[in-house]
């Protein structure tokens, strides 16, 4: 059996957006001064860095039919933790890695929760995420905001550093976004995947270890999630644990289905990701240049978005499969 | 009357009195001291805890009322405005003697400040001022504080710089970037020589702070100076700034509370001045407040009195030890 994951019809939405990527890019190069410089292009990019790392562990949730709510929460809670270890004596190597342990473990929790007790993703995630953020308030620290400790500059000093003339934020997003392609391209696990957010019920009776896979779905996006964490807390010396309760997560899903990886699961792949992160990048970028007030910002934001669901809907109307299955 | 008459009666008041001080005199005024604070119920709703503004004013206003047989509770809604709301509207039939309400904005909590304040509940309100004015208000000047921001870039982009600055606001809604930004732009509309290039929100986080950053520096490498409306959101622009390279070219002006966060980014070039609303002073000033009303023994809503922190401008050079004060060296409750 062939599957074909890529999309079929000739105007996808990922090409409608691409398409409206590239002509606010060609407006805003023609329009703005110094937007066309390379330095603002990797500007750009890093301002979207660790958004499309997120939405690289989110489409990996949302390829098989899940979503991951709790993303943002153990993006803040681990990273958050082990810099405030750090403050309190304990040495980087084992904070970071104390961290890491604990993102993990929520993805597994949310995993065993989804797989086997078999919770709705959307609402296992949205729970564990507020248990997550509630858990490290009260008892892990009992700070918003850790800053980085002064001993641990050369933390900042990393978040600073440029690969050749690329942000090393840029840098983390195109490994994420590498491997990501490779595990969902070139691995077994990636196919199944696919398989499992396409038809959930076939899978599991081809054989396909349903359960396990779905632990391991969320174990890869609270891995994205914590790299994500890391990349932040360099950048800007601290870690604001108060992005849990921002409109971040909802960035992190419209990255996501913008670029065209449906909610119903099985479609799309890393470029999608890359083609909606681009498209936030440029925007912002453009109206920060243009200094558009904030208000009518969001306004432009959520037009343009419109625009590509509206354009998607009427070209790509709904197929009969996901009339019976639905969205999420 | 004989003259040893006299000299007993002096003797015998003399002898008198000497007792009376060898077992010590009443202070007739500290008994309504004391009785004031007694067994009265003080609440504190703040934006959230866990953050050094907060935590500063509670440490200090919990030991006041503790210390003389009050009860001091909190009632934390984390950022939510709704949830605040929800805890004032539970707090006017629980009546508490006073509360002391870190506001939002300008506008949400202001009708519940009013309806409690008509229940028989003082209202002091901190650092953020609703459009209601309740019994007691303690905190920054933000007019001023505004005024020390402009006024340090005027100073130093004025001639022979670019006089480029950027503005870099919280939460549009909040009353410290209402209050701010006013006295701001009117400081620079008397000097054409400033040019405001960006004036962009971040909501108080760093993250959108340091990419807002770095899009106009692009635009701008000239850029002299930026105001930032709150420190903690002041990292991710001094980290854009470092990144660029800029350091020290870019003139970084923020306010806080002078939590020592502040004087050690002062002390690593990332801020080069800082307006600080000395918090430990808001909290003796919120305490006093309190005992002040409660020994005055006022109907609530009678008086109104505001008391505004004086700013202290801080720069690398006027550091001292003691220049900021420690959230981990508050005494644990």
């Amino acid at each position: 059996m062939k599957i074909d994951v890529l999309p079929h019809a000739r105007l996808s939405q990922e090409r409608i957006v691409f398409a409206i990527t590239v002509a606010l890019f060609v407006i805003f190069a023609a329009t703005l001064d110094r937007f066309l410089t390379s330095a603002n292009l990797l500007s750009l990019l890093q301002s979207v860095s660790v958004l499309g790392i997120l939405g690289v562990g989110m489409a990996i949730v949302v390829i098989g039919r899940g979503i991951d709510l709790s993303i943002v929460a153990t993006m803040a809670i681990p990273v958050a933790w082990a810099l405030y270890m750090m403050d309190h004596g304990v040495a980087a190597a084992p904070a970071f890695a104390l961290g890491l342990g604990l993102s993990l473990a929520i993805g597994v929790l949310n995993g065993v929760f989804i797989a086997y007790v078999e919770v709705p993703a959307l609402f296992a995630t949205l729970a564990i995420g507020a248990f997550v953020y509630g858990f490290g308030r009260s008892q892990l620290f009992d700070q918003d905001i850790i800053a980085l400790p002064k001993s641990e500059s050369w933390i900042a000093a990393v978040g600073r550093m440029h690969v050749g003339e690329i942000p090393i934020a840029v840098v983390f997003f195109a490994v994420i976004c590498a491997a990501g392609f490779l595990l969902l391209r070139y691995t077994k696990i990636g196919r199944f995947f696919y398989l499992m957010g396409e038809n959930y019920l076939a899978a599991r009776i081809t054989g396909i270890p349903t359960r396990p896979m779905i632990v391991l779905q969320y174990t890869f996006s609270s891995l994205a999630a914590f790299v994500a964490g890391v990349v932040t807390a360099a950048e800007v010396t601290s870690m604001n644990t108060r992005v849990v309760n921002s409109t971040l997560i909802y960035d992190v899903i419209l990255v996501v289905v913008v670029g065209g990886i449906g909610l119903s699961g099985g479609k799309g792949g890393i470029r999608n990701v890359i083609v909606g992160t681009l498209l936030i990048g440029i925007l912002l970028n453009g109206m920060t240049i243009l200094d558009v007030r904030y208000t009518l910002q969001n306004l432009i934001k959520s037009f343009i978005l419109l625009t590509a669901l509206l354009v998607d809907s009427t070209v790509n109307p709904r197929d009969e499969q996901t009339g019976q299955q639905g969205d999420i | 009357m004989t003259r040893q008459k006299l000299v007993a009666l002096c003797t015998g008041l003399m002898l008198c009195s000497s007792a009376a001080i060898a077992d010590g005199l009443v202070d007739p005024g500290r008994s309504p001291y004391v009785e004031a604070l007694q067994g009265k119920k003080v609440v504190f709703l703040p934006l959230a805890m866990g953050f050094d503004l907060a935590e500063g004013w509670t440490s200090g206003v919990r030991q006041t009322v503790q210390a003389n047989g009050g009860t001091f509770s909190i009632r934390d809604p984390n950022w939510s405005t709704d949830a605040g709301a929800q805890a004032l509207t539970e707090l006017i039939s629980e009546k508490p003697d006073l509360i002391v309400v870190h506001n939002p904005d300008v506008q949400s909590y202001a009708r519940l400040n009013e309806k409690a304040e008509k229940a028989g509940i003082y209202i002091i309100q901190v650092n953020m001022r609703s459009s209601y004015s309740t019994d007691g208000y303690v905190g920054a000047d933000w007019l001023k504080v505004g005024e020390a921001e402009a006024n340090a870039l005027v100073r130093k982009c004025g001639a022979g710089t670019s006089g480029k600055v950027a503005i870099v606001q919280g939460v549009l809604t909040a009353a410290t970037s209402v209050y701010q930004i006013g006295p701001i732009l009117d400081v620079f509309a008397k000097h054409p020589e400033i040019k405001v290039v960006s004036n962009q929100a971040a909501d108080w986080d760093a993250s959108k702070a340091r990419s807002l950053t770095a899009t106009v520096l692009q635009q701008n490498p000239d850029l002299c100076g930026l105001i930032s409306f709150w420190d903690g959101m002041a990292l991710g622009s001094s980290a854009a700034i470092a990144e660029a390279g800029k350091t020290g070219k870019v003139y970084v002006v923020t306010n806080g509370g002078g939590e020592q966060m502040a004087c050690d980014n002062l002390e690593s070039g990332s801020f080069d001045e800082y307006v600080s609303f000395d918090v430990p002073r808001q909290a003796a000033d919120m305490s006093d407040l309190i005992e002040t009303l409660f020994q005055a023994k006022q109907k609530p809503g009678v008086v109104k009195i505001s008391l505004y922190t004086p700013n202290e401008i801080l720069t690398k050079a006027d550091l001292k030890p003691g220049s900021c004060w420690s959230m981990k060296a508050l005494p644990k409750p």
